[in-house]
């Protein structure tokens, strides 16, 4: 087959069974384009309003199917607007690829019109990528590209293809990739490291289990389930691991970092064995290194040897994919039951509930609260909608009290917290799970980072549920101002402008509420209503998180307020 | 404790991988004392040797992030003693001091070699450590050096698997 690299690339995505794409053309891209124009019957589209809305929403797409996500871009302005995307997917392990126009290779290197070094600038930032010139060589790239994204720690991959190669003629043929000799996705796993790791986890006394997205990536949720109910190990989530095991589950013990629970938190240093699965102790969640679970021995399973004994020195570090070793270990570990030192965490989660919890979700102030928004939220979703969130307080109040029980339902903005996320990955989230409710939780600063997907919303007809938690201040910022900057808020009160008649203007459905007394009803009317609804929900001004780790502190020594 | 590490990474014959290997340097806020990279016994296999000085604990970490790039087949590090290290060196000296004047008998002392002479200058050449490399130049610069350039280290570490073995691992798996 005689074809044209753009063609090409088409052909390539179609084979690696690719159903959706998130862009903006341009220029330099105009080849793949034209090539895009005969395979819109089995390639759907999403024309976004901005290339970091395109790469959030092929993040979202990702992070809920399991599947690539794919975004185009041109050139120039087009792929630097890509950037701050692969970032937040570099570091929060999202398989993406994104392909780039570039400018006529003779043109390379002489600041042509829209040229940039996109591969120069995107190398930080990106797991691998390539920049192609000739026609011939853009299977292989796309080969490797869909290769590299999805194995071993996700990531995301750059393909840059200059014009002249999207026009050049090339006789296609398509190999997928499964193999690179300086590439081992998939360690094997040392069986002397499980033996030891078994060894120790049945001694122990008082063993406490932490899991991350690793779990999600290696399709461990069942796996976890089978190693948790036969250990009798209590376990604590990161942010991203949230929902990997149920909320509801008698061993589950809460959400771990900065604005986690109690609980967790304050036992990581009270301890014996500490098993990581799948998480790489970030700063969020260790709080002080020199002070974090001294006391017990460290477990740490992970699937990338350098994040082992990179923050938290291991005992026993397990190079391993999450699910080969649960398995493993399932096999080999006493059953047990942990009552006593269950008792504990629940003890503290009293504290908790009675110190923080009951006034969060049943203030007794006027004023609405977000704990008690996103609270009946979950009661009213079952915790089985997904849930995407922005960047900020509303996104830890979500964590805290969005009780996921889905199927990789929760979506955010870990690693890098980009501001400005939510609202196109759950565009992405929903495009890829058309059945399920998706609900965007952003706050009114976030929101405006990228509202101009309001306008992919309106065109794609993509029936997210957008809700605005409006404190009017940049929350986050302003509340660590109120803590640690003496109430000297500098530039985090912010000025709104009239969000439903915005949203209305993109003709989605919009309401705000006020009133405690008007949120039940408003959430039903959110969730059943056909297509795109913007519920603004006016909140408390100066609402803080707590509990909270401060930064330096302790695990030990989160305060509850 | 800072100490002088040396670091050999092989990797594929790739555009801008070169690239990819400093930038862990730089996000660590780390300097390159100095780097080679040529192709090694193994074609299309490529070698870099960088000498750094920094902390066991950072150097750890480096090499592992090194190794963790897609088109990096293998990377270690070793301490001095446990490599046997050379750095070349050219010197161009007036061919006047040369003939005339004292450089000769201390390019006979130092055991360097003469690659060229010309009418107006002489290049001179030695292969040593650094510091052998820094005495020649200290001597002849008493008489004038009018160019002094150093290759940066090339390392060959004592203990080590050869690399033709790490790659019939790495096809095996």
């Amino acid at each position: 087959m005689n074809i044209r690299g753009a063609e090409a690339v088409m052909h390539c995505l179609q084979i690696e069974k690719v159903d959706t794409i998130f862009g903006y053309p341009g220029g330099a891209i105009m080849p793949i384009y034209d090539a895009l124009y005969d395979f819109k019957d089995t390639i759907n589209h999403i024309l976004v309003r901005h290339e970091q809305g395109g790469i959030h929403a092929a993040q979202g797409y990702a992070r809920t199917s399991g599947k690539v996500g794919v975004c185009f871009a041109t050139s120039g302005p087009g792929a630097t607007n890509l950037i701050t995307g692969l970032a937040d997917a570099m570091i929060d392990s999202t398989p993406v690829v994104c392909v780039t126009g570039q400018v006529a290779s003779h043109l390379l290197g002489t600041d042509a019109f829209q040229e940039t070094d996109v591969i120069g600038i995107s190398m930080p930032v990106t797991k691998w990528n390539i920049q192609v010139t000739k026609a011939a060589d853009i299977p292989d790239a796309m080969a490797k590209a869909f290769y590299i994204a999805r194995s071993g720690r996700p990531g995301p991959v750059l393909v840059d293809i200059t014009k002249d190669a999207q026009f050049g003629m090339m006789d296609f043929e398509y190999k997928p990739c499964d193999k690179i000799r300086s590439y081992v996705p998939t360690p094997n796993i040392d069986l002397a490291r499980i033996n030891e790791s078994v060894e120790l986890l049945n001694a122990a006394q008082k063993p406490l289990m932490l899991i991350g997205q690793g779990i999600f990536l290696s399709n461990a949720e069942q796996e976890l389930m089978l190693f948790a109910e036969k250990s009798g190990i209590p376990i604590a989530s990161t942010l991203l691991g949230l929902g990997a095991f149920p909320a509801d589950h008698s061993l589950y013990v809460g959400y771990l970092g900065m604005h986690g629970n109690y609980a967790p938190n304050v036992l990581t240093n009270d301890c014996d064995v500490l098993l990581a699965v799948g998480m790489r102790f970030d700063d969020r969640v260790t709080g002080d290194v020199s002070q974090y679970a001294k006391q017990a021995k460290v477990i740490h399973i992970d699937i990338d040897k350098a994040e082992l004994n990179k923050i938290i020195p291991a005992d026993i570090a397990v190079h391993a994919d999450a699910k080969e070793a649960l398995t493993m270990l399932t096999e080999l570990i006493n059953p047990k039951q942990y009552a006593h030192w269950l008792q504990q965490f629940r003890d503290l989660e009293a504290v908790e509930k009675s110190e923080v919890v009951n006034e969060a979700i049943h203030p007794l102030s006027d004023q609405l609260k977000m704990a008690e928004v996103v609270n009946l939220l979950s009661e009213k979703t079952n915790g089985k909608a997904i849930v995407v969130t922005d960047v900020g307080q509303h996104q830890m109040i979500t964590s805290r009290y969005y009780k996921y029980k889905g199927q990789r339902n929760n979506v955010t903005s870990g690693g890098l917290g980009t501001m400005g996320f939510g609202l196109p990955a759950a565009i992405g989230a929903k495009l890829g799970n058309p059945e399920q409710t998706v609900v965007a939780i952003i706050g009114d600063g976030g929101f405006q980072m990228t509202i101009q997907e309001l306008g992919t919303i309106l065109q794609s007809q993509v029936d997210v549920k957008i809700m605005i938690l409006n404190n009017n201040f940049l929350g986050m910022v302003r509340q660590w101002q109120q803590l640690f900057f003496d109430r000297r808020y500098s530039f985090t009160e912010i000025v709104n402008p009239n969000f439903t008649a915005i949203a209305k203007g993109y003709s989605i459905e919009a309401i705000k509420i006020t009133e405690r007394g008007e949120l039940d009803q408003a959430l039903d009317n959110m969730l059943n209503s056909k297509g795109a609804f913007l519920l603004e929900v006016v909140v408390e001004q100066e609402e803080n998180v707590f509990p909270m780790v401060e930064t330096g502190a302790s695990v030990s020594e989160m305060r509850l307020k | 404790m800072e100490t002088v590490f040396n670091i050999s990474v092989f990797t594929e014959n790739s555009i801008g991988i070169l690239n990819r290997i400093t930038i862990i340097f730089t996000r660590r806020h780390l300097n390159i004392e100095s780097i080679t990279a040529s192709e090694s016994e193994v074609k299309g296999v490529y070698r870099y040797t960088i000498v750094v000085k920094t902390n066991l604990d950072q150097v750890k970490k480096v090499v592992a992030q090194i190794e963790k790039q897609v088109e990096v087949l293998k990377a270690f590090f070793h301490t001095d003693e446990q490599v046997v290290h050379q750095e070349i060196a050219l010197y161009k000296i007036t061919t006047e001091s040369f003939v005339n004047g004292g450089t000769e008998h201390i390019v006979r002392n130092h055991h360097a070699r003469i690659l060229t002479v010309d009418k107006e200058f002489t290049i001179i050449e030695k292969t040593g450590q650094p510091e052998e490399l820094q005495d020649l130049f200290n001597e002849l610069d008493q008489y004038g050096v009018l160019e002094f350039v150093r290759s940066g280290r090339v390392a060959i570490s004592k203990p080590m698997k050869t690399l033709e073995t790490y790659l019939k691992e790495l096809e095996a798996e």
